[in-house]
């Protein structure tokens, strides 16, 4: 099964391979809701939906049994993503289980956060010595901004998740794709803090992401061009450790990806087991690539490296 | 190798070759220029039997009058490894590529950075430039590699909350020992990840740990075995001394309040949710 929605994929991907070896893998993520998801975003580079069917549901069993696999492996980090994870019935036992193997991040978008389930994963929380993040997709500083891409009623509800969270004390990171110039994200950060004050949260946790022009996005603004590609010459001298499919793999229902961007991508499917798709150097040669080239290891919660503090 | 004059008895290697034993050593973390806390662990240090004093890197960064700490490390004879920040100095690189999204954050490092950069002396900047990256040793029947951030990076943070067991047992799998020895993050920790393997993260002299107490953290460590007994020693010092001369130098005020009320009020953002919780701000 691939996955029919992605935005189109330029070029001959089958030339000479440009790729990134797994230097280890830190990082394993699951599309633990496939595509589905309660939102329709406008720039969501898997174009994920109620109907988008492409991907699954995970199984608490098929989850379990991928966090077993990486114990040998060393995996530092745990990431879950869909598509809404909350869609999946089995989540909460889900993370249950991901929280006694290591850290844990949920992406979500916030808008199914009743509190007895705020109150549950707090739960979950205080019982692990690891770390449960929540990272939840918001992308205006304003109702009629945010709901331009996520959807009427998408600010409102995502406002009261963020609420809801907040009151369990959570720390969520709130996610936004930059949908403006570069010039104006000091502006748009202040804000961020200052709506998210507004609901109790007085000291956010913030990520920006640049945008990701495949899929949705491709048609709300503009594909990639010919040249944005990874070339071999781009690769030298580069630290490849910037790169998430250097660090990173995907589980899904339906076999191993080098990265959740490239979730369908025919040329991006390693393996059907966690074991093989180590093996395998991940192909650099999808447009999306140059994202990730340009910007380094977007998707995980610190940089590559982990940022150099004191 | 150690730092500028070797201990008595030749220190830990750092390159292959038979690694000298110990039985309790004092590990320190990041100085941050803390001038005050590294002498008042020192002395503290020298009632605690211990054979030989360790540090883990980061001298500069944060405090004032950075080549203050460089006799103090010498005189004691403490051996020293290279941490992110003197690797920053010693190289001459524009800044400490903090990368915080948090403007404010930004400016801060950068002045503190420069700060540092501009008055730690040619000579100093020099001895940053030998520190090895590692240290091995053996601890008691235990093989030891002393590290900055973790054996495979410099600048790898292992905070409690984020670092699974079966991750410590690949790096010390990778790396050929049975107990890591850290710093980097400031805050210190220690685990048993496997039988007879553990992880240490000794702490910061540079500054509190984000508890709201004003004293500093240094570990002394002991062979039992195949186990170890890690002590977690609070040193208090004058750090109402050390805030007159952070301001007398003009350091970031937020700073200053670090020192004097023990909440950590920058950069942040590094820390997960669970250590981030923990703390004031």
């Amino acid at each position: 099964m691939m996955l029919p929605v992605l935005g189109e994929v330029k070029g001959n991907e089958t030339e000479a391979a440009v790729t990134a070896p797994l230097s280890a893998l830190d990082e394993l993520w699951f599309q633990v809701s496939g595509t589905v998801c309660n939102l329709r975003c406008t720039h969501c580079f898997i174009s994920c939906s109620p109907e988008n069917h492409s991907f699954w549901f995970m199984e608490r069993e098929q989850v379990r049994d991928a966090l077993e696999a990486s114990v040998p492996i060393g995996v530092k980090e745990y990431y879950f993503t869909g598509g809404e994870p909350f869609m999946n019935r089995e989540i909460e036992g889900i993370l249950e289980d991901a929280l006694q193997y290591g850290p844990t991040t949920v992406l979500t978008n916030a808008t199914i956060m009743p509190e007895r389930r705020a109150h549950r994963l707090a739960k979950l929380r205080d019982a692990s010595r690891h770390s449960l993040e929540l990272r939840v997709s918001l992308d205006g500083i304003t109702r009629e901004m945010n709901d331009a891409i996520r959807g009427e009623g998408a600010f409102d509800r995502c406002m009261a998740g963020v609420e809801t969270l907040v009151a369990q004390d959570f720390l969520p990171i709130i996610t936004c794709m930059r949908s403006w110039p570069e010039e104006e994200t000091d502006r748009m950060l202040a804000g961020f803090r200052k709506l998210l004050l507004s609901v109790g949260y007085d000291r956010p946790r913030l990520k920006i992401l640049p945008p990701l022009l495949i899929g949705e996005e491709a048609k709300r603004t503009r594909g990639y061009a010919d040249t944005e590609r990874i070339t071999h010459e781009m690769l030298e001298g580069y630290d490849l450790d910037q790169l998430l499919c250097s660090r990173a793999r995907l589980v899904t229902a339906d076999g191993i990806y080098a990265c959740p961007i490239l979730l369908g991508v025919p040329s991006a499917r390693m393996a059907g087991s966690l074991h093989e798709a180590v093996r395998a150097p991940a192909p650099l040669t999808h447009s999306a690539c140059f994202t990730c080239y340009m910007s380094g290891a977007i998707c995980s919660n610190m940089p590559a490296g982990g940022g150099e503090g004191h | 190798m150690s730092f500028p004059v070797g201990p008595p008895g030749g220190g830990a290697t750092a390159g292959p070759g038979r690694p000298v034993q110990y039985e309790r050593i004092a590990v320190f973390g990041g100085i941050y220029s803390n001038h005050r806390a590294l002498r008042a662990a020192v002395e503290d240090a020298a009632d605690r039997n211990v054979d030989a004093l360790f540090c883990l890197g980061d001298l500069g960064a944060f405090g004032p009058s950075p080549d203050r700490v460089f006799p103090i490390l010498r005189e004691a004879g403490v051996q020293v490894i290279r941490g992110n920040y003197d690797d920053s100095i010693a190289r001459g690189l524009d800044d400490c590529q903090c990368g915080y999204t948090d403007p404010r954050d930004n400016e801060y490092a950068r002045l503190s950075y420069r700060y540092t950069f501009a008055s730690t002396s040619l000579e100093n900047r020099r001895r940053l430039q030998r520190l090895p990256e590692e240290l091995r040793f053996r601890l008691g029947s235990l093989d030891v590699l002393a590290c900055h951030g973790s054996p495979r990076r410099m600048n790898e943070f292992l905070w409690e909350s984020t670092t699974p067991d079966h991750f410590l047992s690949k790096l010390a799998r990778d790396h050929s020992c049975d107990v890591i020895l850290g710093t980097h993050t400031g805050l210190h920790w220690a685990r048993e990840f496997e039988s007879s393997r553990w992880y240490v993260n000794v702490g910061a002299l540079g500054r509190p740990a984000n508890d709201g107490r004003t004293s500093v953290t240094y570990a002394v460590i002991e062979a039992d075995g195949t186990s170890l007994d890690v002590e977690f020693v609070p040193v208090t010092y004058d750090h109402e001394e050390l805030a007159r001369e952070m301001r007398e130098e003009q350091l970031p005020e937020e700073f200053v309040q670090t020192i004097l009320t023990g909440w950590w009020t920058t950069c942040l953002e590094i820390l997960p949710s669970k250590e981030r919780a923990r703390g004031r701000f």
